[in-house]
């Protein structure tokens, strides 16, 4: 088992490997917050996409996960930082299908899919921070 | 970076994914793979990603691509193994792996292969 972890943590994004990396991480948490084992799956994975987002269109970024409550239930919380040409348009962007980017256009739609909350502050020119959150049944 | 192994079965090609992908290694086995398979003339590449924790669209993208360029070389894939997890959050993704054949198991991917390779050698 991975060791426990307390409070929010934080990782680079700054080359492939960090991707995976933080892949690794958001699935300790999510498993420290027992949730079930597809809802891990869905977490890890719009976390993936997200990871490839930073590094390919942000240039570059960090991500924080830790471990939230609304009061009735624990969830996972990951976010996901970078400073770099923001998304100019936010409709376009998360339409399924649309890539400015060589990939196949589903990363930020399919993870905002994927997850029970998906928050995106974007701003030209200053940088994105794409959150998520994933609670627990 | 890690490289995944490829292991040759008479004429099948076994890629059996064990480590947790990086970008850089899926791209490596695809390249990897187009090599091999034209070295050694295979007519069919079993795929198994019964160890694999998750897919994203770049990993999936990969399944297609690899079935793609073996198809060039005129032999066929199967992505054996996959998780019930993995299968429910792909849907979810939007990733539905048209064009990709899939297996349950190890069993049946090389099963299928047989029935698609049977008369082409003969």
């Amino acid at each position: 088992m991975p060791p426990r972890s307390e409070g929010p943590e934080e990782l680079p994004i700054t080359a492939d490997d960090d991707v995976v990396r933080v892949r690794q991480l958001v699935r300790t948490y999510a498993q420290q917050t027992k949730l079930s084992l597809v809802d891990q799956t869905k977490l890890v994975t719009a976390a993936s996409e997200l990871a490839r987002n930073t590094l390919i269109y942000g240039g570059g970024g960090f991500a924080r996960v830790e471990e939230v409550s609304d009061g009735r239930r624990a969830g996972v919380r990951a976010s996901f930082h970078d400073e770099g040409p923001g998304i100019p348009d936010l409709t376009l962007a998360l339409a399924d299908g649309w890539s400015s980017g060589s990939g196949l256009g589903l990363g930020l739609s399919g993870a905002k899919r994927l997850v029970d909350q998906f928050d995106l502050d974007t701003e030209v020119g200053r940088g994105t921070v794409v959150t998520v959150t994933k609670w627990k049944r | 970076m890690e490289r995944v192994p490829i292991l040759k079965i008479g004429g099948l090609l076994l890629v059996s994914i064990q480590i947790d992908l990086q970008d850089q290694s899926v791209l490596a086995l695809q390249e990897d793979l187009a090599e091999k398979i034209s070295a050694t003339g295979a007519h069919g590449v079993i795929i198994d990603i019964s160890a694999v924790e998750i897919v994203d669209s770049f990993i999936g993208r990969m399944f297609a691509t690899i079935a793609g360029i073996s198809r060039l070389f005129d032999a066929d894939t199967v992505v054996v193994g996959m998780r019930p997890a993995v299968a429910i959050t792909l849907v979810e993704l939007g990733l539905t792996l048209g064009g990709v054949r899939t297996a349950l198991d190890l069993e049946r991917g090389m099963k299928i292969l047989g029935q698609l390779g049977r008369g082409r050698d003969s």
